[in-house]
């Protein structure tokens, strides 16, 4: 076979399986960003917390990461839901989100990665797990199990959000929040309660892509920041708050980079999402699947 | 006050500061300082986006950075003027490299201004978040171009030279020092100039109700423009000197974070309202953070300013300039 053609399907491969992944970093956002309108830019900082954590359980215990995240669920949940609860006492409630609940993102974001840095140093950590390493061979194409696992799970996690926001009352209080708070009151539902318990579903899901992401790459403090610019990318090509455009979005932003880093080098990755960023907001700001 | 009287007494205050400094005699007090002052620049740029117009500029530490690679890239095109001209055009250009830094520093401002007024043009015209975010992400495409641009050094880093002594000032430093007072006093007059003009009550509108100084006939667009190319401007201004300064600089270094945690960190801190919030907050900040980093560790201080935000904006949202009012008109009424 072309060795040229060769090398864009493995990129291609790689790129949808890393995409897949990227849908789980992004579900978060599109919950807070896209439904809810809270820009939580420290999302990526609770994503490097759920890789630490399933780093320390890893190496202490062995149990695998993807086992512990699932485990942490709840305590995500939890935070998520106290973040919130302070949000909206002191930014939402007095209509300041705009300048002063960013800036406080910004330090969470950054006081999380400072503790991160003081505790575990700036050494990469990883973890092990039986899948690691081994690969699947098809015709010329590698299907890598520590992309291939991630992935899948990723893919199940995001079918069973969107069967929860579509079919369940929750989840349908938690779509509607987002287009009209004050209807929502009317049914006799209070939107600061549905927007915490969506806002503390969106921090769980950091749980989840934490624990992936550390199967996928070593982890630094500092890595979450390469995360702010795609995931923003893919939840605003997506369509802000709609689950399948981003999925579609994650999945396109991956192959893209993957070709990119092939083909031109990984040290130009980083720039592909802001590309894609600047290019919807100028074309088309309602992303691929936005009302 | 009137802006010529207000610009002499800056100038009285910062002749004086220079002078007890030299007095003083210890080289280091300038290296403290020119920091310190650094970030009051940096604290005022971002403000008059920030604090005047409401906007958030993430992208602090990139339009820094865009001013120290400015600097590197006219200083390294003065290093190899004959390998990159042929000799007829070479020849006159050693006449005018190597650049003085007053040169460098305007055309850091010109580049960065130029940065700001794209990004703005592409995401301004859409809610404000859409620009936070961009900014957020326009930093580390920068930091991308930097590293894969091996004539400004690459991920390697470039080392810049300094001459060892200036006229009139005398050691380096002292003179880096001088101009980033210099700096300053610009900064703090734009600002002031903002707040009492025509275009200080039209990014207040933008502040307070944008659809409503739309509907008023207020040409927004063209005033966040103008915000974003005048902060994005002073930014650069404020990291050109930083390559003379440092001595070495690298991707990671120009692009810190913590450039873009503090120029937002001291406003808030300091009050966003006035020219002086800023100016009070990076004085402050500047200063504890020196002696942090000194007395405990550089980690410990930045972790310190985090805190800080965050206290801040949910106790304080008007930071020290808003207490002291509240303070102030507690006491009045008593």
């Amino acid at each position: 076979m072309d060795l040229q053609l060769d090398l864009l399907i493995n990129a291609i491969i790689a790129g949808l399986l890393i995409g897949g992944f990227y849908a789980a970093v992004t579900a978060g956002i599109s919950i807070s960003f896209g439904m809810l309108d809270i820009v939580n830019i420290a999302h990526p900082a609770f994503i490097i917390l759920g890789s630490y954590i399933a780093y320390i359980v890893n190496a202490r215990l062995g149990i695998d990461p993807i086992v512990t995240s699932i485990v942490m669920l709840p305590a995500f949940y939890v935070l998520g839901a106290a973040v919130y609860q302070i949000y909206y006492q002191s930014f939402e409630k007095r209509g300041q989100e705009s300048l002063r609940g960013l800036a406080f993102f910004f330090g969470v974001l950054f006081v999380t990665e400072v503790c991160l840095l003081l505790v575990f140093g700036v050494d990469y950590r990883s973890v092990s797990a039986p899948y690691i390493g081994s690969s699947i061979s098809f015709a010329h194409m590698e299907f890598p199990l520590r992309l291939l696992v991630p992935c899948a799970v990723s893919l199940a996690m995001f079918a069973a959000l969107e069967i929860f926001l579509s079919r369940t009352f929750i989840g349908r209080a938690v779509m509607a929040v987002s287009q009209d708070p004050q209807a929502l009151r009317l049914m006799a539902v209070d939107p600061t309660r549905i927007k915490r318990i969506a806002f503390g579903i969106s921090i769980a899901t950091a749980s989840m892509a934490g624990a992936f992401l550390i199967i996928i790459q070593p982890v630094i403090p500092s890595v979450g920041r390469d995360y702010i610019g795609r995931i923003f990318a893919i939840c605003v090509l997506g369509g802000l708050g709609s689950l399948p455009g981003t999925l579609i979005a994650a999945l396109l932003l991956g192959v893209i980079e993957s070709i990119t880093s092939v083909f031109y080098g990984p040290s130009w990755a980083p720039a592909v999402s802001f590309g894609i960023l600047l290019l919807t907001l100028a074309v088309r700001p309602s992303g691929l699947l936005g009302r | 006050m009137r802006t010529p009287v207000f610009i002499l007494v800056q100038i009285a205050i910062a002749a004086a500061l220079y002078f007890s400094l030299r007095a003083i005699g210890n080289d280091y007090l300038f290296f403290l300082g020119y920091t310190v002052l650094q970030f009051v620049v940096l604290a005022t740029a971002w403000n008059i986006l920030g604090g005047y117009c409401g906007y958030v500029n993430f992208g602090s530490s990139g339009f820094f950075a865009i001013g120290v690679y400015t600097s590197v890239f006219l200083y390294t095109v003065g290093q190899s003027l004959d390998d990159l001209f042929p000799a007829s055009i070479a020849g006159p250009l050693h006449a005018i490299f190597p650049l003085p830094v007053p040169v460098d520093v305007v055309f850091g401002g010109i580049v960065a201004g130029l940065v700001g007024l794209g990004t703005g043009y592409l995401t301004l015209r859409l809610r404000g978040v859409f620009f936070a975010i961009a900014t957020l992400a326009l930093a580390i495409v920068l930091q991308t171009f930097v590293v894969n641009w091996s004539f400004v050094g690459g991920s390697r880093g470039a080392y810049i030279i300094p001459p060892d002594k200036v006229p009139v000032f005398g050691p380096y430093i002292e003179f880096l020092f001088a101009l980033m007072l210099a700096l300053v006093i610009i900064a703090l007059t734009t600002a002031r100039l903002i707040e009492r003009s025509r275009l200080g009550v039209g990014f207040a509108t933008i502040r307070d109700d944008e659809l409503a100084a739309e509907a008023c006939g207020v040409p927004t667009l063209k005033l966040k423009l103008i915000a974003t190319v005048l902060s994005g401007a002073l930014m650069g201004m404020a990291g050109a000197p930083f390559p003379f300064y440092i001595g070495y600089v690298e991707p990671g270094s120009a692009f810190d974070l913590s450039y873009a945690v503090n120029s937002i960190a001291m406003p808030m801190i300091g009050g966003t309202t006035s020219w002086v919030g800023p100016m009070i907050g990076a004085l402050l900040l500047g200063t504890l953070q020196q002696i942090a980093t000194v007395t405990i560790s550089s980690a410990v201080n930045l972790l310190i300013v985090g805190l800080l935000l965050i206290g801040f904006v949910i106790v304080a949202p008007n930071g020290i300039v808003g207490l002291w009012q509240g303070w102030m008109r507690k006491r009045s009424r008593a």
